[in-house]
C-alpha cells in the first residue's frame, strides 16, 4: 500500500499560460512532504497535477511524467477517476457538500466507490473518520445536520474526514490548517503523524513551523521572476532545509527575509 | 443627555436606500393590486354563473358538474406535459452546462431560447397538421400492445387529436423556459463542490448527481412550477389540437378527451351570452385558484429543503 510518486520535467499550463515549469521531484512513500513558497508560485497548481484534478479546469493541461509506483499517471488508458480514488485531496478552501448531512459528507466517497455499507458499518466509518479529524466531539450529536451548518474550520475538518474515510493511498492537503485555531491545527498535525505510517502525504503550508513540525522533506517553490512560471527551487530533508539550505532564496524565505 | 443618545441610536438612512425602498415597494404594491383586481373581477363576474341552476345555462348542468371534467382535463394535460418536459429539460440543460463542449453548447442554447419566441398558434397548427397525424400510428401500436393499461385502453383515435398529443405540444412549449432556468442554475453550481466530488473519484455523471442536481433541486422545482403555470393556462394550442368531449378519463389515446379550462373558455366564449359568460368566467376563477395553489405547494416544497439547499 506504500505509494511513492516520481515527477519528471513537469510543465503545467492554464491554456497557454505556463504556471509551473520543469518540476523534478520524488515523493517517498510513508513520509510527509511539505511544499512551501510564496503565494502564486504554483504550489496548488502542482499539487492538483498529482491527482489529475488540474485537468478538471477548462483548458488546463500538463506536459511531462508523473510516475505513481512506476506507472505514468498521465499515460494512455489511465482513467483520472481511478487516480482520484487512490489519491485523495483536501482543498485550500473548505468544500463540504451543502446538500448533504455531516454523516453523508463523510460517507460520500465511500458511496462513490460502490460500497454497500450496513448501517452499523457506516456509523463506524463516520465516527472513526470524524475522530481522526478531531471533529467528533463537536458534531456527534448533530450528524444529520447539513455540512454547511458548521463553522469554516469545522467544515475544513469535515473535508479532511471525508478524504480519509475512503482510505486513499496518497493524501494531498492544500493548506488544510489555514482556517484552523491552534488546537484543531495540532489535532490535524497529530493525524498527519498517524497517517504517515501507512500513507504518502503531501501538504502545502504557509506556516514554516508547521512544515518543520510535520514534514520529513520540504520542497521550496518560487517564481522564476515577475511574470515567469513557478519552479521547484530546492528539495531536501526538512532539518537541512531549515538549518542550512543550499539556495540563498530558500534561506531568505524560511527566515522571513523575502522581498 | 437623553436627546444625544436618541440621535445617536437612530439608524442612518441613505437617500439611495430610500429611493430603492420606494421603487421596490411601489412595484410590489402594483403587482399585488393587479392580482387582487383580477381575483375581484373573476369573483364578481363569475359568482352568478357559479350559483346558477342547471336549467338556466346552456350546458344544462350545475356549475360543479360542468367544471369538474374541465379541472380534471386541465390538470391531467399539464401533468402529462410536465412529466414529458421535466426529464427532457433537465437532460438538455445538463448537456449544455456540463457535457457539451462550449462550441456546441452555445448554439444549442440559442436554439432552445428561440423556441420560446414561437407563438402558440404556430405550435397549435403544427400539432394539428403534423404531429397528430404522424403520432397516430403510435397510438394504434400502444393500444394493441399496452392496451391493458387504462392509459392506453383505446380505441385509438383516428385523427390523433388526443390529450396526449395536446400534452406533447404543451411539453414542447414549456421546454424552453424550463431548460433555460435549469441551465442557469446548473451553471451556478459552485466550482468548489464540483471539484469536491471529482476529487473523491466521481465520474462526470456521479459529480452531477452529487453536486449539481442536489444544489439545483429547488431551482428545478421552481422551473417546473413556472412551466406548470404556463401549461395550465395555455389556451390556443390546446384548443386547436384537442378534440374534446367533456369526459373524465385517463385514457390518453382515445377520441373522447377531457377539455381544459382555458381551451374551453376560448372555444365557448364567442357564442356565449348572459349567464353562460358568467359560467365561463367562473371556470376562469377556478383556474386562477388552481394556479395559485400550485405555486403555494411549490414554495412549501422548496422551503422544506431550505437547510440543505446550499443557500447557506
Ligand atoms: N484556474 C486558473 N486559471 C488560470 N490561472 C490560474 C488558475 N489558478 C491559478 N492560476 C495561476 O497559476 C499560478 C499559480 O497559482 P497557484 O494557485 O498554484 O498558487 P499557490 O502557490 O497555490 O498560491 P497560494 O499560496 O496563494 O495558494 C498563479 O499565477 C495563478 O494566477
Ligand atoms: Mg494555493
Amino acid at each position: 500500500m506504500a505509494t511513492s510518486i516520481d515527477v519528471s520535467d513537469l510543465n503545467i499550463y492554464y491554456d497557454d499560460f505556463l504556471a509551473v515549469e520543469g518540476v523534478n521531484i520524488s515523493i517517498p512513500a510513508r513520509a510527509v512532504t511539505a511544499f512551501i513558497g510564496p503565494s502564486g508560485c504554483g504550489k496548488s497548481t502542482f499539487l492538483r497535477s498529482l491527482n489529475r484534478m488540474h485537468e478538471a479546469i477548462r483548458g488546463a493541461r500538463v506536459e511531462g511524467k508523473v510516475l505513481v509506483d512506476g506507472e505514468d499517471l498521465y499515460g494512455r488508458g489511465i482513467d483520472p477517476v481511478d487516480v482520484r480514488r487512490r489519491i485523495g485531496m483536501v482543498f485550500q478552501r473548505p468544500n463540504p457538500f451543502p446538500t448533504m448531512s455531516i454523516a453523508q459528507n463523510v460517507l460520500a466517497g465511500r458511496r462513490l466507490n460502490g460500497e454497500r455499507l450496513k448501517k452499523a458499518e457506516a456509523d463506524a466509518v463516520v465516527e472513526q473518520a470524524l475522530r481522526r479529524a478531531g471533529l467528533w466531539a463537536e458534531v456527534k450529536d448533530r450528524l444529520d445536520r447539513p455540512g454547511s451548518s458548521l463553522s469554516g474550520g469545522q467544515q475544513q475538518r469535515l473535508c479532511i474526514a471525508r478524504a480519509i474515510a475512503v482510505e486513499p493511498d496518497v493524501l494531498l492537503m492544500d493548506e488544510p490548517c489555514s482556517a484552523l485555531d491552534p488546537i484543531s491545527t495540532s489535532v490535524i498535525e497529530d493525524l498527519i503523524h498517524e497517517l504517515k505510517a501507512e500513507y504518502t502525504i503531501v501538504i502545502v503550508t504557509h506556516n514554516m513551523q508547521q512544515a518543520a513540525r510535520v514534514s520529513d522533506q520540504t520542497a521550496f517553490f518560487n517564481l522564476a521572476g515577475v511574470g515567469r512560471p513557478g519552479r521547484l527551487v530546492e528539495l531536501g530533508p526538512t532539518e537541512k532545509m531549515f538549518a542550512n539550505p543550499d539556495d540563498p532564496a530558500t534561506e531568505a524565505y524560511i527566515q522571513g527575509r523575502f522581498g | 443627555m437623553s436627546t444625544t443618545t436618541e440621535t445617536e441610536t437612530r439608524a442612518v438612512v441613505r437617500p439611495g436606500d430610500r429611493v430603492f425602498r420606494g421603487i421596490s415597494s411601489i412595484s410590489a404594491i402594483v403587482i399585488v393590486s393587479t392580482l387582487a383586481g383580477v381575483a375581484i373581477f373573476l369573483t364578481a363576474e363569475g359568482v352568478p354563473g357559479m350559483t346558477a341552476s342547471a336549467d338556466q345555462v346552456k350546458s344544462g348542468e350545475t356549475f360543479l358538474r360542468y367544471v369538474t371534467p374541465l379541472v380534471f382535463g386541465t390538470l391531467w394535460a399539464a401533468v402529462i406535459a410536465l412529466a414529458i418536459a421535466t426529464p427532457v429539460s433537465i437532460g438538455v440543460a445538463l448537456f449544455i452546462s456540463h457535457v457539451a463542449p462550449r462550441r456546441l453548447a452555445q448554439p444549442i442554447g440559442y436554439v432552445i431560447d428561440l423556441l420560446a419566441a414561437v407563438p402558440s398558434v404556430v405550435y397549435g397548427s403544427w400539432g394539428i397538421l403534423t404531429l397528430s397525424s404522424s403520432i397516430q400510428p403510435l397510438y394504434v401500436w400502444l393500444e394493441r400492445n399496452l392496451g391493458f393499461l387504462p392509459f392506453f385502453a383505446g380505441p385509438a383515435s383516428a385523427t390523433g387529436r388526443t390529450i396526449l398529443t395536446a400534452a406533447v405540444v404543451l411539453a414542447i412549449m414549456v421546454l424552453p423556459i424550463m431548460t433555460a432556468i435549469c441551465r442557469e442554475i446548473f451553471l451556478q453550481t459552485p466550482r468548489l463542490h464540483e471539484e469536491a466530488a471529482l476529487a473523491l473519484g466521481a465520474t462526470r455523471w456521479e459529480m452531477i448527481t452529487m453536486a449539481v442536481l442536489p444544489y439545483a433541486r429547488s431551482g428545478i422545482v421552481s422551473a417546473a412550477m413556472l412551466a406548470l403555470g404556463r401549461a395550465l393556462g395555455e389556451t390556443m394550442a390546446v384548443a386547436m389540437v384537442l378534440s374534446a368531449s367533456g369526459v373524465i378519463s385517463v385514457n390518453l389515446i382515445s377520441s373522447t378527451n377531457p377539455s381544459t379550462i382555458a381551451a374551453n373558455i376560448a372555444l365557448s366564449f364567442p357564442e356565449a351570452s348572459g349567464l353562460d359568460v358568467s359560467v365561463l368566467i367562473g371556470t376562469g376563477l377556478v383556474l386562477f385558484a388552481i394556479t395559485f395553489a400550485v405555486n403555494v405547494a411549490a414554495r412549501a416544497l422548496v422551503a422544506r429543503h431550505r437547510e440543505f439547499s446550499g443557500a447557506n
